[in-house]
């Protein structure tokens, strides 16, 4: 089992109340899974998907990623699984913008302590993949939106994750951009990364293997358009 | 680290005017400090060279009693005081640190010097055939004192030159018959110090140790002292020593001698000495005075440098708030909080480095402009230069820690949300 959440609770407080943001969430994946995660906004998906990204720290319930049960772990314990374990892809890419493609793409290598002669070669090699070889050099003003993200994901892949995170990836790019992305996640996952992404687009949620809503900070099972109750 | 520096260095760059304008404070602290810190190591090195002579290295060993010097112009010969031989001056040209040795007798105040109606007021002094060498004299014009003078008694005198326009005007005295206590003597030279001899004089006692330099001088032969003043009167001793750092040692040591060997016992307990002047120490204890006076202004140039880091800081803290996105994202995959802390303060310590490099540029050359165009005197002082760049990084480095405490600090989610 790659996640596995057991009663995850997570409270903000919100002026002298606090807000339970995600209740009693409980969620498995699986090596090789492929899950979206829909929701309205304000539903905690945000919230829940920091969770599994480690960004954040749950306030009561259970998490073992990998195996390893992260509750109570230190900073830069969570640092190191960031870097390990997981790749993020944000909607707005956050690329840094004085670093070209290849900089940026070797960025988490070099927090991961790889050479610097390495670092290189393998962020060409990942950009290559994205299909950038003839962008290496580009910065990201002098990039398009769908090249922006897939320098993102090369960014995202490049230490080779066991599971790729991706929120709302295709929400800042127009349609075919966007089918470009979601092309490159189902070629990932049939690589063999699990990937959890979310997204209120039911069209990009169904190109998942599997779909679970979120609604007031309650998780629940959902299904793929025209699939029917087991 | 290399790639950290450069790394820090690009963003610098990324911003150049407000870089500078952030090390301003620090350019110009640091530039203000070395050039005040020249000034003083200028104003030293005067010191020392003035009370000292440039390249002289010549220190008196003189005969007291108690702490007066023995005058023999009002005192009878003390008893106990044996003339120094050949044989002694052998031993003390052998001591540590004495180059060549010289004695002498000596009139601070002339009486009685005249050439036809002009009185002169120097110095006399009956000197050896080492004399000349050892204080740096040079002969202008004439000869100076040959073997024959010496052996033969012979009432010959060199002027020095102060000594000579004194007497003669712009005359030339060679040839001339001074009177020197009702006896002729004739001028047979006139003699000048070689070396650049520029004595400060800051007491009454530094008058009179330079009287002679003052007030000028007329040389006699040793051999021909009696015949004008006394027999067996004692002798002072020029110390000329082999560096000017062992001036203070070659001065110590040729005393030190004198006392154990030239004076009876009984002399030495009337409060008979040989003491030398511990020149030195006089220049240590000028240079402590300069010192203290420019210690205060390197205070005000280091509230300059207060103000530089506190602006550093600013800047800094204004750095990270706009570069939240980018702290989120680098904490999110996966730097940690060491990694941000380390990067913001390379960052602020290669700003302040970079502006005590150019401070310690500027400072060089203020100094060299200010000793060009005021005549003041300036020295670089190395030490005090790598203090400097060292001391510019520090400051990056404690002004810096609070605005990279707080960039390591930031919560990943908070800095990626906030736009």
């Amino acid at each position: 089992m790659l996640v596995e959440m057991k009663d995850l609770c997570k409270d903000y407080p919100q002026g002298k109340e606090t807000v339970r943001v995600l209740k009693d969430i409980c969620l498995t994946v699986e090596e090789g899974d492929y899950l979206a995660i829909m929701g309205p906004s304000g539903s905690g998906k945000t919230t829940l998907m920091n969770m599994i990204g480690c960004l954040d720290v749950p306030t009561s319930g259970d998490y073992f990623l990998d195996g390893e049960n992260l509750l109570g772990v230190g900073s830069n314990r969570l640092a190191e699984v960031r870097n390990h374990t997981l790749g993020f892809v944000f909607q707005s890419f956050y690329l840094l913008p004085k670093l070209n493609a290849v900089d940026n793409v070797a960025l988490p290598l070099m927090y991961a302590g790889v050479p610097k002669k390495e670092r290189r070669e393998r962020a060409i090699e990942a950009l290559k993949t994205m299909g950038l070889g003839e962008r290496l050099n580009f910065k990201p003003n002098q990039l398009s939106g769908g090249q922006c993200q897939r320098v993102a994901i090369a960014r995202a892949i490049v230490g080779k994750p066991k599971l790729l995170l991706a929120d709302e990836p295709t929400g800042a790019l127009d349609t075919a951009s966007g089918n470009q992305i979601m092309d490159i996640f189902d070629k990932l996952n049939a690589d063999g990364t699990t990937i959890i992404m979310i997204t209120h687009e039911q069209e990009i949620a169904n190109r998942a293997k599997r779909i679970s809503y979120i609604r007031d900070g309650v998780l629940t099972d959902g299904r793929r358009e025209g699939e029917q109750d087991a | 680290m290399f790639e950290s520096i450069s790394q820090a260095l690009q963003s610098v760059f990324a911003h150049k005017m407000r870089s500078f304008l952030t090390m301003l404070g620090i350019i110009i602290g640091i530039a203000s400090i070395i050039t005040i810190i020249s000034g003083i190591k200028g104003t030293n090195e005067q010191i020392k060279e003035n009370l000292i002579g440039a390249g002289n290295n010549v220190v008196t060993v003189q005969l007291y009693q108690n702490d007066m010097q023995y005058d023999m112009m009002y005192n009878q010969n003390p008893a106990g005081v044996r003339v120094i031989g050949e044989e002694a001056r052998e031993e003390l040209r052998k001591l540590n640190g004495v180059k060549e040795i010289s004695l002498y007798r000596r009139r601070e105040y002339a009486e009685s010097v005249y050439y036809l109606n002009k009185a002169f007021n120097g110095s006399v002094c009956g000197i050896d055939a080492s004399y000349f060498s050892v204080n740096d004299y040079r002969i202008r014009q004439g000869r100076g004192f040959t073997a024959h003078d010496f052996e033969g008694v012979r009432k010959v005198a060199i002027l020095d030159e102060t000594a000579a326009k004194t007497l003669f005007g712009s005359d030339d005295p060679v040839g001339k018959t001074i009177e020197i206590a009702k006896e002729p003597f004739t001028v047979v030279g006139v003699a000048a110090r070689s070396s650049a001899f520029r004595p400060v004089i800051n007491s009454v006692e530094d008058y009179q140790m330079y009287a002679e330099t003052g007030q000028g001088a007329v040389f006699l032969p040793e051999s021909v002292w009696p015949v004008v003043y006394r027999f067996d009167e004692p002798q002072n001793v020029a110390v000329r020593a082999a560096s000017t750092d062992e001036i203070t040692v070659a001065g110590k040591s040729v005393a030190d001698y004198l006392n154990t060997h030239q004076i009876a016992e009984e002399t030495a307990k009337n409060g008979f000495s040989y003491r030398n002047d511990d020149l030195l120490k006089r220049a240590e204890q000028l240079q402590e005075m300069s010192k203290s006076t420019n210690n205060q202004l390197i205070w005000i140039a280091g509230i300059s440098l207060l103000v530089g880091g506190i602006g550093v800081m600013n800047i800094m803290l204004v750095s990270v708030t706009e570069r939240t996105h980018e702290i989120g994202l680098k904490k999110a995959i996966g730097a940690k909080r060491r990694r941000i802390l380390s990067q913001f303060l390379t960052e602020a310590a290669v700003l302040t480095g970079i502006g005590g490099l150019l401070g310690v540029l500027g400072g060089i050359g203020l100094s060299e402009l200010i000793s060009r165009f005021m005549d003041t005197p300036s020295a670089l002082s190395v030490p005090a230069i790598l203090a400097a760049a060292i001391f510019s990084i520090l400051i990056g480095l404690i002004f810096g820690l609070v605005p990279a405490i707080k960039a390591s600090k930031l919560n990943p989610i908070e800095a990626l949300r906030r736009e």
